[in-house]
């Protein structure tokens, strides 16, 4: 150091060491930032991670409407507790005893039927069977009854099914798999969880479904919407502004505008149809309500998804590359592939994530145009939801629905990363 | 491929050009044309989704507003009416809470020295990449559970958290080209934080703030999965009116809520795109 006067550290205006005040500076500064950011943080907190939680929550949950099971049925959960399904006899006196005690109450809180429809969505049968039992068990005595497993088996035969009361046992606990074993098309039965039956894997078929026809609208925007990107990076300013108009229009127009007139085109009585005939043909093109459909309108729409991301990248590279390889005696095709098209792969991996994790979460396009075999696994959880009522199903559909976009929007995070996203 | 076609270009390379332009044409077609067929559909005179006879030979019999008659209600239905003005309540309120948290949260994370930067910007744009229905299922659980499912209150809170990716993303962006010498200047000259964000800062990210305000406007005014399964009948908006309408029996007054739609969204492009070149004028980033 020059200074050989002080050989103390060097110090601030105030008189503190001058590394201890940086530290202080460097330190009030990054408490700022965050108080900055804390607001929105918390916010975003409540309106939004709670709720995604909550939905987590609600897929190992065993709740029957409002309560847990193992609250309606204590005395059952108590009694079958010793109880092993696979022998194949019956529980115990004790538990069906308990059984008209537990059903008792809850029919007197109008929970019968809501646990019937819980047990139900692991045993198909149980709903009626709970219902139709309500009210005559409970008119039964407990104090008088001295058969309680002839009582009952008399009230309903199908208080004698195993089955019944092994799916009981099951299902006995405050949380539960038997949502996720549901969404992985597998069932509980006496002899342990199995696979369904091939035929039945509904949810598999789906997931895969969703999947191809995500990576094959990934395939068509990119596959279109490349040579697109390439023109407007090459066009000079003026002109590519103008054409770039036409890719953001569709952007900002509202989803459900170009998923109706989309409906509108494609179907039997459609324009595309009419000029179709009009150009001699006999048979109408079925156009919608199938996957050919949902492609046709989830490209269009997700599109300027894949243009935008491309464009950018495209703008970077000067042309002056293409046309050194061409003059060292390159042909166009050698030229592309090996100075051009390396240099795009960034924007083609954005455009590419971006759009498959929108395809892969899409819900109103397939809905609306997608029909019976165009619909994706959003489709299903909307329907399990509002339809069926089976939340947790729904949410455990969800949660892995969840778990493929977080992932894949980790990998475009460490690919492209989030501060780079442009819009528009 | 070459902007302009050279003299000497061969045969090969003409038919190259013009396949190129041609496909591209094609391209820009299918992406415009769905959007502008609305709009002549929307005026016509029978209950039709397609071009009648009268209309291809441009019969003024043809051509109606009957569509738009029955957006206003002519025929005893308010229904789309008052959905639009849900709509306008809801899209707004949203907006302004997500654009007032977003800019403040926005200024914090481009600080020089922001501790967790990455997670918390991933954190903030999730809502953007989650699937809506998602979003949808786990909001109708919660704010069941805190009484705002069914409530303007809850469908307001829902889209402003959907719309804040969009704020965060524009106001971050305009915020990276921003001069932070200006705000020491102006607190060298004795400018207290306050008066330097409403007078230096602020003037100069107005147009982010704003491109990211309308972005945050138009996803909560096009949003449907959310409102479905938060809101009730009371929060019907515009989109909910015309998704119900596709469903179940598709309504001709569709073709009119379109095209008012699209006006709106060419309204809303073209700010945002005058606001881009201003800001880039202000930031000598362009000669235009």
């Amino acid at each position: 150091m020059a200074d050989t006067t002080t050989d103390g550290p060097m110090l601030a205006a105030d008189g503190t060491p001058l590394k201890q005040s940086l530290a202080r500076a460097l330190r009030r500064q990054k408490i700022r930032a965050l108080m900055l950011t804390a607001p929105l943080l918390v916010f975003v907190l409540v309106s939004f991670i709670m709720p995604i939680g909550s939905m987590l929550m609600r897929s190992i949950q065993n709740t029957a409407g409002t309560e847990y099971v193992p609250d309606i049925l204590p005395n059952v959960v108590a009694e079958l507790e010793g109880w092993d399904p696979t022998t194949g006899e019956l529980p115990s006196e004790a538990a069906f005893r308990a059984m008209i005690v537990d059903f008792k109450a809850a029919f007197e809180n109008k929970q019968h039927t809501q646990l019937g429809r819980r047990f139900n969505y692991e045993t198909p049968g149980m709903s009626s069977l709970f219902r139709k039992s309500g009210r005559k068990v409970s008119r039964m005595d407990v104090a008088e009854i001295t058969d309680a497993k002839a009582e009952l088996i008399d009230v309903d035969d199908d208080w004698g099914n195993i089955q019944y009361w092994a799916t009981i046992k099951a299902n006995s606990g405050y949380y539960t798999s038997s949502y996720y074993m549901a969404a992985f098309d597998a069932e509980r039965t006496i002899e342990g969880v199995q696979m369904k039956d091939p035929d039945q894997r509904i949810y598999q078929k789906l997931m895969l479904r969703t999947l191809w026809l995500s990576g094959l609208i990934t395939f068509c925007t990119l596959a279109i919407g490349y040579p697109v990107a390439w023109l407007l990076a090459d066009l000079p300013l003026r002109t590519s502004n103008l054409l770039m108009i036409l890719v953001l229009l569709p952007f900002w127009t509202s989803l459900l505008v170009r998923t109706s007139a989309w409906k509108i085109l494609l179907q039997e009585q459609g324009v595309i149809n009419d000029i179709w005939i009009a150009l001699g043909f006999s048979d109408r093109l079925s156009l919608i309500n199938n996957q050919l459909g949902v492609v046709i309108a989830m490209t269009h729409i997700l599109l300027p998804f894949m243009i935008l991301p491309l464009y950018s990248v495209m703008k970077t590279i000067p042309p002056s590359y293409l046309r050194a390889a061409k003059s060292l005696g390159a042909t166009n095709t050698t030229a592309f592939l090996r100075v051009y098209f390396p240099q795009t792969t960034p924007g083609i991996g954005a455009g590419a994530l971006l759009v498959f994790i929108l395809a892969v979460g899409y819900f109103i396009t397939p809905e609306l145009v997608g029909g019976a075999d165009g619909t994706f696994i959003s489709n299903r959880i909307y329907f399990q939801f509002s339809t069926l009522g089976n939340w947790g199903l729904a949410a455990a559909l969800g949660t892995i629905m969840l778990a493929i976009v977080l992932l894949l929007y980790y990998v475009y995070d460490k690919l492209v990363g989030i501060d780079n996203v442009k819009l528009g | 491929m070459a902007t302009t076609l050279p003299p000497y270009a061969t045969t090969g390379q003409k038919i190259w050009y013009y396949a190129f332009r041609v496909f591209c044409g094609l391209v820009f077609f299918y992406l415009i044309f769905p959007i502008l067929i609305v709009i002549p559909l929307s005026f016509n005179a029978q209950d039709f989704f397609t071009f009648t006879p009268e209309m291809l030979r441009l019969d003024p019999e043809g051509y109606s507003l009957k569509h738009y008659k029955d957006f206003l209600g002519e025929n005893g239905d308010y229904s789309w009416l008052q959905a639009f003005k849900n709509s306008l309540i809801i899209a707004p309120a949203a907006t302004l809470l997500s654009v007032s948290l977003g800019t403040l949260a926005a200024i914090g994370l481009s600080q020089p020295h922001v501790p967790f930067k990455r997670q918390i910007m991933a954190l903030l744009i999730s809502p953007m990449i989650v699937p809506l229905i998602i979003t949808s299922a786990g909001m109708f659980f919660f704010y069941s559970s805190v009484s705002l499912q069914g409530t303007m209150a809850g469908v307001i809170l829902a889209h402003a958290a959907l719309g804040i990716p969009f704020v965060i993303i524009t106001v971050t962006a305009t915020l990276s080209s921003f001069d932070t010498s200006l705000t020491r200047a102006a607190a060298n000259m004795g400018a207290d934080p306050v008066t330097t964000f409403f007078k230096v800062q602020m003037p100069l990210i107005l147009p982010g703030v704003i491109s990211g305000g309308l972005f945050a406007f138009i996803t909560s005014f096009d949003e449907v999965v959310v409102v479905l399964l938060v809101g009730s009948a009371g929060q019907k908006t515009l989109p909910w009116q015309m998704f119900i309408g596709l469903r179940e029996q598709i309504s001709p007054t569709i073709l009119a809520v379109a095209t008012i739609l699209v006006v709106i969204s060419i309204a809303l492009l073209t700010t945002v795109e005058m606001l881009r070149r201003r800001s880039e004028k202000l930031r000598g980033m362009s000669p235009g």
